[in-house]
């Protein structure tokens, strides 16, 4: 009946990871093993190829959006840590430690959550979202289920509601300021059972 | 020294000949002296206790006694009721659709959900037990209770790994051996009758040693169903023991790939006394040739039942996978049978992405014992006008139902497998339908 951290030792940085997303030991445990599960060859990496194994990713209309935000511009493959990183905002904020003024913001913050959310939309990562990047978005999550002049006049709504300095893309502050009524912490967080 | 060295050799054949006569002749022989019973009882009231204590324990946690494998909680709410609460905040818009910048929450949240946990793959992860069984290796969250339950836990590590673990591999070295050299004795024998009664003689007593090599207690149930000459029997898999648990109660012809090594030599030694049915690695690619020899081992009447797993692949004994359906389609009566592992004495399911054979074997001969039941489900038939597919279904549901499995949609190949687009389309046609509402009713089809 050893205790826990003994086997927290064979994944690098445990400490640093607790403390930096606020997930439970026993919970960096369990996504290590499902990690572990994920990664087929045991590269100690996951690469695309292996989150589409996954069945209910792969009928998702915006699956594919979410597999790549795992994945660093330019890089192939994610370690752990940035798999840990990247669940981390998806944690409730209900579970939050209380923590000083000195650190960083926590990966769970509203704004993360909306960040994240974001950048689904903002491929290029330009810091708006332009029009072309809304049609793409709607064109994955309803493909041919809907005429193009449906899709345009679809777009060109959601671009009036948000925009507000008529530069006929969306920006962050925008984005988050259409957001103000949504319940963030709800619709974006999993539950971890403990 | 030498004192020594007599000692231990005269203690190895005393050891030897107990293991014999009180093992393996009995289990040979099919009757049984009662020490195995004994040692069932002891177990299972040292369980009982075991699970008394920990409950008394945890009285003053709350503890959620959920048998579920589950990391994260799972919103149940349906596409449109989650879509809905997100459009709350603001009035349907008259043209432009029904789209707002937030759907996409819900369909992340259920993507990250589905990365971090998934129906199918929890399938083929070990079954969490409600109560410790005073095993290490089913020690998942379970804390320091009484110095008695530690010591007990500890007797019990030293009787199963220097007391049983020996013994375990003693009588399934004994097993084998006995397999390969009797069954290949059996195999020069010129083709007479005798040979047959011989042959099944031999398989089965060796299965029974290797039985015994398991401290496996098997339950039979509804044995008029037992599967005929010139049929198929399907099962749903666990782990390569099944066939142990199956060729303890009757002959089965073997469907397999050649394998080398050690498995190699056993299935030649097999094959000399009675017909298998091992396929080269090329051949098995080729549909048409596999359907083939199986009809024609099935049409002769004299051959044994074919022995099957449809799964194709081993799963954690909670489920029943689909099943494929290449041996439902060769026209032959299906005698299904379930079988169910008691996950208190033994984890029985064989992990092939995380264990090797050889480890696995060990872990086996380490556990308390293994103890199932075998259900013979009645012969069934593909009827008139009925897809092999659908026949398959049929099957599979009458073993998920008679084992107390759940019945799954899903594939047992969707460990590592992608996905068809058509069920994205679903999911596409249910969201355009929210967003655009009537007007995309004349699009889709």
């Amino acid at each position: 009946m050893g205790s826990k951290s003994s086997s927290l030792n064979k994944i690098p940085n445990a400490q640093e990871l607790m403390q930096e997303t606020g997930f439970s030991a026993a919970h960096i445990l369990r996504l290590y093993e499902r990690f572990e599960f994920l990664d087929v060859d045991q590269m100690g990496e996951l690469r695309p190829e292996d989150f589409g194994a996954i069945r209910e990713l792969s009928m998702n209309p915006i699956g594919d959006r979410i597999i790549s935000a795992f994945f660093s511009p330019g890089k192939e493959t994610v370690d752990f840590a940035s798999f840990v990183r990247i669940l981390a905002h998806f944690r409730s904020t209900e579970t939050n430690r209380t923590r000083d003024g000195a650190q960083p913001e926590p990966a769970n913050s509203r704004t993360r959550k909306l960040k994240f959310a974001f950048q689904l939309y903002d491929q290029d990562r330009d810091g708006k979202i332009s029009r072309e990047e809304l049609l793409q978005v709607l064109r994955t999550m309803m493909e041919m289920q809907v005429t193009e002049e449906q899709l345009q006049s679809i777009a060109e709504r959601a671009i009036q509601e948000a925009d507000l300095d008529q530069d006929d893309a969306i920006s962050f502050d925008e984005f988050r300021k259409s957001m103000e009524k949504v319940d963030i912490d709800h619709k974006m967080s999993i539950r971890f059972l403990s | 020294m030498e004192d020594f060295w007599a000692f231990a050799l005269w203690a190895l054949r005393i050891w030897l000949y107990l293991v014999i006569s009180l093992i393996m002749i009995p289990a040979m022989f099919g009757f049984s002296l009662g020490i195995s019973e004994t040692y069932m009882t002891i177990l299972v009231k040292t369980l009982e206790w075991a699970t008394l204590k920990i409950q008394k324990g945890y009285a003053d946690e709350q503890l959620e006694a959920s048998a579920s494998n589950g990391l994260i909680q799972r919103e149940d709410g349906s596409m449109e009721k989650e879509l809905e609460e997100l459009r709350r905040s603001r009035p349907k818009p008259p043209v432009g659709g029904d789209f707002t910048l937030s759907d996409c929450f819900y369909f992340t949240r259920r993507g990250i959900e589905s990365i971090v946990e998934d129906e199918v793959t929890q399938r083929f992860t070990s079954e969490e037990l409600v109560s410790w069984n005073l095993l290490t290796r089913s020690h998942k969250d379970f804390q320091y209770i009484s110095l008695k339950l530690t010591l007990v836990y500890g007797l019990g590590i030293f009787v199963r790994y220097c007391i049983l673990a020996p013994l375990r591999i003693t009588l399934a070295c004994i097993g084998l051996t006995w397999l390969v050299i009797g069954t290949s004795a059996v195999g020069l024998l010129p083709n007479w009758r005798m040979k047959f009664w011989l042959s099944e003689l031999v398989h089965v007593m060796c299965y029974r040693i290797c039985a015994r090599g398991l401290s496996a207690t098997i339950h039979y149930h509804n044995r008029e169903n037992k599967p005929q000459k010139g049929g198929i029997c399907v099962a749903n898999h666990t782990s390569p023991i099944d066939v142990v648990i199956l060729c303890n109660d009757g002959c089965y012809a073997m469907v397999g790939q050649v394998h080398g090594g050690l498995m190699g030599v056993l299935q030649r030694a097999m094959v000399r006394s009675c017909p298998h049915v091992w396929f080269e690695r090329a051949e098995m690619r080729d549909r048409h040739l596999v359907t083939k020899r199986l009809q024609d081992h099935v049409n002769d009447k004299t051959k044994l039942p074919i022995l099957i797993f449809p799964e194709g692949t081993c799963v954690n004994n909670t489920s029943v996978m689909m099943f494929k359906k290449g041996s439902f389609e060769i026209g032959a009566t299906i005698y299904p049978v379930a079988i169910k592992y008691d996950p208190k004495f033994g984890d029985a399911f064989w992990n092939s992405s995380k264990y090797s054979m050889v480890s696995y074997l060990l872990r086996m001969m380490t556990s308390w014992a293994l103890v199932c039941n075998v259900w013979y489900l009645p012969a069934m038939h593909q009827q008139e006008g009925e897809d092999a597919v659908h026949f398959a279904n049929r099957v599979k549901s009458a073993i998920a139902h008679q084992g107390g499995l759940v019945d799954l949609q899903w594939d047992g190949g969707l460990k590592r497998a992608k996905v068809k687009e058509s069920f994205k389309e679903e999911q596409q046609k249910q969201y355009s339908s929210m967003v655009v509402g009537e007007d995309s009713s004349s699009n889709s089809d």
